[in-house]
């Protein structure tokens, strides 16, 4: 298994990492190899198993009571941010002219 | 005996009954790290010493009133640092979450701060957990105290090399893929991954959600019994935590024996690419067990073969949408030149992620992208099936397993750092237990040529640790590869 350039660029845009030249091509090589060792699950017939996604026994929802409790202060919560301003957290403009 | 070479049941004894006060061990544990820390470089943060000291003296003060002590009070426990420690750095060895303090403690944390311990430090791992040797961290490596120019394991490499160095008396350490197990053996101490759902994963940084476990390294099988019994247990703030009585575990202890367990022995698990080494030093530990009392069977895995494939697609996939929360909004690092929110959030998580963590979000973003789900994700997920359905098979016929922990001796820095596929590889027989949910124990079963530490595993059905621990702790009692201790020097 390959994979293209193309595709790497792609999948680096939907994690929202910004790669340099350099590294989409390391990526791409490595990427491949790994992709290539995983193609031996091909082998393995799972038709009807189905998939694992919790092995919490029963795989029962937890549910509990929409209750009101004590949670973070808004200090607390805003104490790490990057930038914070009135109480809120701060990020570089998004709508309208810049 | 110096204090520092104490188990955590022997300090527990000489502080209860009086022999030494906390202040002592405080001064004691900070002199040894002066001695061999800059050699080991087992911790991120420490704690600072002053503070320390005053609450040690408090402690000594009000206990020369009134003896009673809980188990784990003035018991110095280092953190591995993806673990939330209220006012205390929390880094997960990443650049990204550079100068984050987090406003709560884990559950786990706070079962140990409720009984007074001393919380001296936090330790190195693998950028998120990610990683099998502590080299991918952003703040250099960690190192085996048996040998300098050998990794100490990861991703809990600060937490076991910290043990090993007698840098705190027992450390919490977590397990992804093999994180708690792996350093342990590398090291020569015990690891213990619980089964998933035992320990409260409220304040772990996630890398794997459906995978990740906290777990005690310690010096020998009682300590990770006395520490379970102090994580164990049901947390409504993790939902995933098994509402489940809790023994105590070191009751499992009263048999000394292994009398009427039967043991199996996976034979995919001693197939080619095992170091003879391990293979003889393994079966040397199976022939003990036998002595002692246990039934041994050779049983069959079939599907260990894809474990590693089946692992790299899960943990990748789970970590590629945990990871996405930093975004330079919350906590932790923003990139400076930043004209637009996408442009932030990209150069953001390009400068504060480290080459393995977004090789793995990329593996795992590709692995769930549209077009491919199917053939990797939903692959994998029923791929785990089967490895979930090998061992409920084989626990219908055996008590335990008994496996190596990895299938060589600690490697030496650099070796693997340029090959990620070889740095998975190494993962190969923690990863299955990771994938089932079970119980497994890493523990000292001999030492190579070279002087390096060789582990063996130990796995038992779900929620049954203390069948796992009564197994180790009859064979800890029969050998004495655990009271071996390395002399710290620099390796040739």
């Amino acid at each position: 298994m390959s994979i293209e350039m193309t595709q790497v660029e792609h999948v680096a845009d939907l994690a929202r990492l910004q790669l340099s030249r350099e590294e989409l091509e390391r990526l791409s090589t490595q990427l491949s190899r790994i992709l290539t060792y995983m193609e031996e699950l091909n082998a393995v017939d799972t038709m009807d198993i189905p998939g694992t996604t919790s092995v919490v026994a029963g795989d029962a929802n937890v549910l509990r009571e929409d209750e009101v409790q004590p949670s973070l202060s808004k200090v607390h919560a805003l104490s790490n941010a990057p930038e914070a301003v009135d109480g809120l957290f701060q990020v570089p403009q998004i709508i309208g002219d810049r | 005996m110096s204090l520092v070479k104490c188990t955590l049941k022997e300090l527990q004894d000489r502080f209860t009954r009086g022999d030494v006060s906390a202040v002592e061990i405080v001064r004691a544990y900070f002199l040894r790290i002066g001695v061999v820390e800059s050699k080991v470089k087992a911790y991120i943060t420490l704690n600072d010493k002053e503070a320390m000291l005053s609450q040690a003296q408090a402690l000594d003060d009000a206990l020369s009133a009134w003896r009673r002590t809980e188990p784990m009070m003035a018991m110095p426990i280092a953190i591995k640092d993806n673990i939330c420690t209220e006012g205390l750095p929390t880094t997960c060895g990443s650049r990204i979450l550079g100068g984050f303090s987090p406003p709560y403690s884990a559950t786990a944390v706070d079962a140990l701060r409720a009984q007074q311990c001393f919380l001296i430090g936090k330790t190195n791992l693998d950028e998120f957990g990610m990683g099998s040797s502590t080299e991918y961290s952003a703040f250099g490596p960690s190192r085996n105290p048996w040998k300098l120019s050998c990794v100490p394991g990861g991703s809990s490499g600060g937490s076991a090399a910290a043990v090993a160095a007698d840098e705190c008396v027992a450390a919490l350490g977590t397990d992804t893929g093999g994180s708690i197990r792996q350093p342990a053996a590398c090291c020569g101490v015990v690891g213990l991954k619980p089964t998933y759902g035992r320990v409260s994963r409220y304040g772990l940084i996630a890398f794997a959600s459906s995978l990740d476990q906290i777990g005690p390294i310690t010096k020998d099988v009682m300590d990770a019994a006395l520490m379970l019994n102090v994580l164990a247990g049901h947390d409504p703030r993790d939902s995933t935590s098994a509402d489940k009585p809790v023994p105590d575990f070191t009751r499992a202890f009263k048999k000394k024996d292994v009398k009427k367990l039967t043991i199996g022995v996976p034979l995919e698990f001693f197939a080619e690419g095992l170091d003879p080494e391990v293979n003889d030093a393994v079966g040397e530990a199976l022939a003990v067990l036998e002595e002692l009392g246990g039934t041994i069977h050779e049983v069959s895995l079939p599907h260990t073969g894809v474990a590693v494939a089946t692992y790299y697609i899960v943990a990748t996939a789970e970590a590629s949408s945990n990871l996405a929360r930093y975004d330079g909004v919350k906590y932790g690092f923003r990139a400076k030149e930043s004209p637009d929110l996408l442009e932030m959030y990209r150069i953001t998580r390009q400068e504060g992620f480290g080459p393995e963590v977004k090789r793995r979000i990329m593996l795992g973003t590709y692995a769930l992208s549209s077009g491919y789900y199917d053939a990797y994700y939903a692959k994998a997920q029923a791929v785990r099936t089967l490895i979930r359905q090998d061992f409920d098979r084989v626990f219908q016929d055996v008590d335990l397993l008994v496996t190596p922990v990895m299938p060589t001796p600690a490697f030496q820095l650099g070796e693997k750092i340029e090959d990620p596929l070889q740095m998975y590889l190494s993962d190969l027989y923690t990863i299955s237990a990771s994938l089932a949910g079970i119980p497994a124990i890493s523990l000292p079963c001999g030492l190579s040529r070279k002087g390096l530490p060789i582990g063996m595993q130990i796995l038992g059905r779900p929620f049954e640790e203390d069948v796992v621990l009564r197994a180790a702790r009859a064979y800890e009692l029969a050998t004495d590869w655990h009271k071996k201790r390395p002399l710290i020097r620099q390796g040739r």
